[in-house]
């Protein structure tokens, strides 16, 4: 594919399905994360054979503005250009609202929305310079439903498919296209995490009765990034067993 | 690849079906095109996809008809043997505000549109079952999210094939078989071809990309779901409408 990009939370989960998939087929992928990501990079590249040398890490928490205008601007000055953004990155910290603190919600919101207003805003003026981007938004199944405790993590996920939808109407003239894929419960840490009696209840309510793996969405992203899909902009992509209709 | 894959395209002889069995047939797979008129468009399209080296045969048939579609998707399979694939896209159009539209002109459209999905399905479901696996995909429309002035019978029947997909979907989770709708925007066919310049000229102002999607924009959005590595997509709509329906 010969492009560059950005996936942020790019080292585990959908996001590092996304970056070996992406890497494979010839992109250059800067995967952007945490401290520990850095690492988890390594051990992805180890896995890539001959994509490895596509996949670079740069540190940085994507609820900070400044963090994400930095490093969107040195990849810019590295590779010369940015064709791609996939705001990946996400969080959890479930609790009933009854329970849930206010640092909770915000801290939710801050990674799972807030970043990728934020990295849409660090790439955007060089996408319309170049009148060309492909920015993909990883939402989730749970932006459609909610979720029993889950209040600050519907939110954001819900808060992205309005973001996607507006900043795809802002740049449609300009070449660049805006999409949302929303992931059922797919087989990662984040689910992992979850407490077994409820992957299991999810996995019941699920038409497929099964988890989706993170290749099933990488492959979506993977499609909604490609130059030929320009007409696709301001979607909602869902990728869910059947689990929401 | 869909080397030794069988696919169904009703409609598929033109305008967006056309680029579907084309895209298909490139990809390896047999691709069985039906048509209802047009004989010698059909003749015309089977032989230069021929020409290209793609395994190609058009079969004469209403989507409106049950004992059509079951004749068809029984001479494919006795011809080749299995459907892996149904693209369900015949679709028709008679313009009138519901004021002026008759009985008449609202059934005819919901029965090629909705009505021949489901006969369609009828006709492949119990084969596609026995093998447990299959890919039927309804070719919607925009125009079934957004409702469009004068098309009453084609909003009815569009939105109605979300409703049959994501029912259908249900049913079929466990069986391997997924079931999906695409839903295009405007795209150059002559379809669009046939609303008055003025009007086009006024859809292409409210499509936020200002131009028509091509029938290849939404053929591979086709190509991808009927994929065998889109088996945990099911019951979804996608979209490629250039930004028209925000």
């Amino acid at each position: 594919m010969g492009r560059v990009g950005i996936v942020t939370g790019g080292a585990r989960g959908i996001g590092a399905a996304i970056t070996s998939l992406l890497a494979e087929d010839g992109a250059s992928v800067v995967v952007m994360g945490l401290p520990p990501d850095r690492e988890r990079t390594e051990a992805l590249r180890a896995s890539l054979n001959g994509a490895a040398k596509r996949v670079h890490f740069r540190e940085g928490n994507v609820a900070h503005y400044d963090v994400c205008k930095g490093i969107a601007d040195e990849v810019r000055a590295q590779y010369g250009q940015i064709d791609f953004l996939v705001n990946n990155a996400g969080i959890t910290a479930d609790h009933t609202i009854r329970n849930m603190t206010v640092e909770e919600w915000q801290a939710v919101l801050a990674v799972n929305l807030s970043g990728p207003f934020f990295m849409t805003k660090a790439v955007l003026e060089h996408m319309v310079e170049r009148n060309y981007g492909r920015i993909v938004n990883i939402s989730s199944v749970v932006g459609h439903t909610g979720n029993f405790g889950q209040a600050n993590y519907a939110s954001a996920k819900a808060g992205v498919m309005g973001l996607t939808k507006t900043v795809a109407l802002e740049v449609a003239s300009r070449g660049i296209t805006v999409n949302a894929v929303a992931p059922g419960f797919i087989n990662t840490d984040m689910v992992a995490a979850m407490p077994k009696a409820a992957v299991e209840a999810a996995i019941q309510k699920s038409p497929e009765r099964r988890l989706g793996q993170p290749e099933e969405v990488a492959r979506v992203v993977r499609f909604l990034l490609d130059e030929s899909s320009g007409y696709i902009t301001g979607a909602v992509y869902d990728v869910n067993g059947g689990l929401y209709m | 690849m869909l080397k030794g894959r069988v696919a169904i395209v009703t409609g598929g002889t033109r305008g967006i079906g056309g680029a579907i069995s084309s895209l298909l047939a490139k990809d390896g797979a047999h691709v069985a095109a039906g048509y209802s008129k047009g004989e010698e468009t059909a003749r015309k399209f089977k032989e230069g996809l021929e020409k290209g080296g793609s395994s190609i045969s058009v079969h004469q048939g209403r989507v409106d008809d049950p004992t059509d579609c079951q004749r068809v998707v029984q001479e494919v399979i006795d011809k080749f043997g299995r459907v892996d694939f149904l693209i369900n896209n015949a679709g028709i159009t008679i313009d009138k505000t519901v004021r002026k539209m008759n009985a008449d002109e609202w059934h005819q459209v919901l029965a090629v549109n909705l009505f021949g999905a489901f006969h369609m399905t009828k006709a492949v479901l119990e084969h596609m079952i026995e093998r447990g696996s299959g890919r039927i995909v309804n070719i919607s429309s925009v125009i079934g999210e957004t409702g469009n002035i004068g098309q009453a019978n084609y909003a009815a029947s569009k939105a109605g094939l979300f409703g049959f997909s994501k029912s259908l979907a249900l049913e079929m989770a466990q069986r391997g078989i997924t079931v999906n709708c695409v839903a295009p925007g405007f795209i150059e066919t002559e379809m669009v071809a046939a609303i008055p310049k003025a009007a086009l000229d006024k859809v292409i102002e409210r499509i936020p990309q200002r131009r028509l999607g091509k029938p290849d924009e939404v053929a591979r959005l086709v190509r991808f779901l009927i994929d065998d590595d889109s088996s945990y997509v099911t019951g979804a709509v996608y979209t490629v409408n250039g930004g028209l329906d925000m």
